[in-house]
């Protein structure tokens, strides 16, 4: 079974013929289109089957584009926006103005670090209630000013630590699920790496919701679900596999409504490809919905939110948990 | 008992079987307690005052004016919408709790009375896989409210909630924003939402419903907090301060209005929906 360590070292090993062709004029280019062919196939052969697990990895690749990555590609004039105005800024949750094809928008994103520095200023991408309430003061100001609001959702989860409960994060994220359910403006949520829990959920109440191929959205981490449910952390993968995961996944279940093409491999084997297409489906998705009369947009989401969910009308034969 | 006891619920049933013994042994201060007088102490030791575990059926007994009560609408149970199968398959853990508690999911709704006020009710019960939020509790908790805009009555929600129900996956974490955007109908209706924290009410349910009421009402040895300590304390690897999301550490935190005594809060409901009488 190929895994992703061939590959690389067979791109490295086309490399070094490459480098080799160059030096010594030597003609190799047949063996190179060759082992290009191999690579090929194997790509295909590895990413095009992927396992719920591999993508929940590819997800959380530490070489996947983040938010501001996007931001940088997909939007222009990015004017950051800081401050909660009550405690403090959360570097994990980037918002401000922007412009998406010309138009105006404000923008929410979860920000992860690549360095040890970074993520030391960043908090892993975990929001905390600085950052939620944060948000929120963009929501307002979105409403206010009728700019449609997007979010780029990429966090493990909200972060849980003494001073988040402190400055009550539930009680942040309530009241951010709250303006949201009610905005008066068009919102996109795109899951563009990891959706975890109630963290994402909070600026992610959105009209329309995609996800990135390979992102996850899940109520819990398969780790936290293995920990609980297996009362055995290492079966993580089982768990990933169970709680449907993947952005395949909840499109089939009915849960989002639409899926942004990857390049094989994931986002970072090609990020312009990737920011391209997900430039594409946020023009599209906000032109959408600027069409549709404010009034028609809140009935349609009031609706997708009052009928999520799965269960069956018991036959009435007496009430439950009768009083003796 | 030690001075920083940790407060928490013992976990003992107060079983109400006629042939059980008339005597039961208080964990907490291990008298001998007569059963009787439990039950109708709100299932508080007459002896120490320690706190009982509380059924749905048992908190609405308490809280409502005697035969009041009357269960709303259908009777629903879930679809296990991801065929979720752990070290058990969730439909037989479901069923297993379902005859267990005589339940079909971990909330009861209902039309009622307090001191002659009328109101709707749900009752979540932590016996039910936690008392955690799939499909059929957050469906619930929208046809309570639903029905409390009709009839123009106040809602009460008693939360006891370890939070989303994990084998429902995304459909559980949605339920959220389900009950949020249903919440914002009843105050555009002009009703009030009194949302009572009992022990405990964490994760999914502290970070929606449970945390939008007109008026948040913590029962004396609730714990509220999103991330349980064991959590906080493996991912983060911080100390813990004494009191760590109790009632009172909410509350000097701002987080919440009030602290009631369980045996208090029938008239406290009473006292605090008397100002919305008439209101509006």
């Amino acid at each position: 079974m190929t895994d992703e360590r061939t590959l690389d070292l067979l791109e490295s090993k086309i490399e070094e013929l490459r480098q080799l062709n160059a030096i010594d004029g030597m003609d190799l280019s047949k063996e190179i289109a060759r082992l290009e062919e191999k690579l090929a196939v194997l790509r295909q052969d590895l990413y095009s089957n992927l396992t719920d697990w591999e993508r929940v990895r590819i997800a959380r690749h530490p070489k996947r584009p983040y938010a501001l990555d996007y931001i940088a590609s997909v939007f222009s004039d990015f004017y950051e926006l800081r401050g909660d105005r009550i405690v403090g800024d959360d570097r994990a949750l980037v918002a401000g103005l922007a412009r998406l094809d010309g138009r105006p928008v404000a923008l929410l994103g979860q920000q992860k670090g690549r360095t040890t520095e970074e993520n030391k200023e960043r908090f892993f991408g975990m929001t905390r209630p600085q950052g939620y309430r944060k948000a929120k003061r963009l929501m307002e100001l979105a409403e206010r000013f009728g700019f449609p609001l997007v979010s780029l959702i990429d966090t493990s989860g909200a972060y849980p630590g003494v001073e988040s409960e402190e400055l009550n994060i539930g009680g942040a994220i309530a009241e951010n699920l709250q303006t949201m359910a009610g905005l008066r403006v068009p919102t996109v949520a795109v899951i563009i790496g990891e959706g975890g829990s109630g963290g994402a959920l909070a600026i992610g109440l959105a009209d329309r919701v995609l996800m990135l191929e390979d992102a996850i959205y899940s109520v819990i981490t398969p780790e936290g679900a293995a920990a609980i449910l297996w009362k055995d952390k290492e079966r993580a993968r089982e768990a990933a596999t169970a709680l449907q995961m993947t952005a395949p996944h909840l499109q089939n279940l009915g849960l989002i409504d639409g899926v942004i093409p990857e390049p094989l491999g994931g986002a970072h084997k090609n990020p312009a490809v990737t920011s391209a297409a997900l430039k594409e489906a946020l023009v599209r998705h906000v032109n959408e919905l600027s069409a549709i009369p404010l009034d028609q947009l809140l009935a349609a989401r009031y609706q997708r939110y009052r009928n999520v969910g799965r269960y069956t009308i018991r036959p009435a034969t007496e009430s439950q948990g009768a009083l003796p | 008992m030690s001075l920083f006891k940790e407060r928490q619920y013992l976990r003992v049933h107060v079983d109400r079987e006629p042939d059980d013994s008339l005597w039961m042994k208080c964990k907490s201060c291990g008298e001998l307690v007569f059963k009787r007088r439990v039950r109708e102490n709100s299932n508080v030791c007459p002896s120490c005052g320690e706190y009982f575990f509380q059924t749905s059926q048992e908190r609405i007994e308490s809280i409502l004016d005697p035969g009041t009560y009357e269960p709303l609408g259908e009777r629903l149970v879930t679809d296990d919408p991801l065929s979720f199968v752990d070290s058990r398959p969730y439909r037989e853990r479901v069923a297993e709790t379902q005859a267990k508690t005589g339940l079909d999911d971990a909330i009861l709704i209902g039309r009622g009375a307090i001191e002659g006020i009328p109101i709707v009710i749900g009752v979540m019960d932590f016996r039910f896989i936690g008392g955690s939020m799939g499909s059929v509790v957050g469906e619930q908790i929208s046809r309570a409210i639903e029905a409390a805009i009709a009839d123009r009555r106040a809602f009460i929600l008693i939360s006891s909630s370890g939070g989303a129900r994990i084998q429902e996956g995304m459909f559980s974490l949605l339920q959220m924003a389900k009950t949020v955007t249903v919440r914002r109908r009843l105050a555009e209706a002009g009703l009030p939402f009194v949302s009572v924290m009992t022990y405990p009410t964490s994760g999914g349910v502290q970070a929606s419903i449970a945390s939008l009421g007109d008026i948040l009402i913590a029962e004396k040895g609730a714990m509220i907090g999103f991330a349980g300590r064991r959590v906080i304390e493996q991912t983060i690897a911080e100390e813990l301060p004494a009191h760590f999301q109790t009632e009172s550490f909410a509350l000097e935190r701002g987080q919440i209005d009030r602290v009631v005594r369980r045996e208090d809060l029938r008239s406290e409901l009473a006292l605090a929906l008397g100002f919305f009488v008439g209101a509006r």
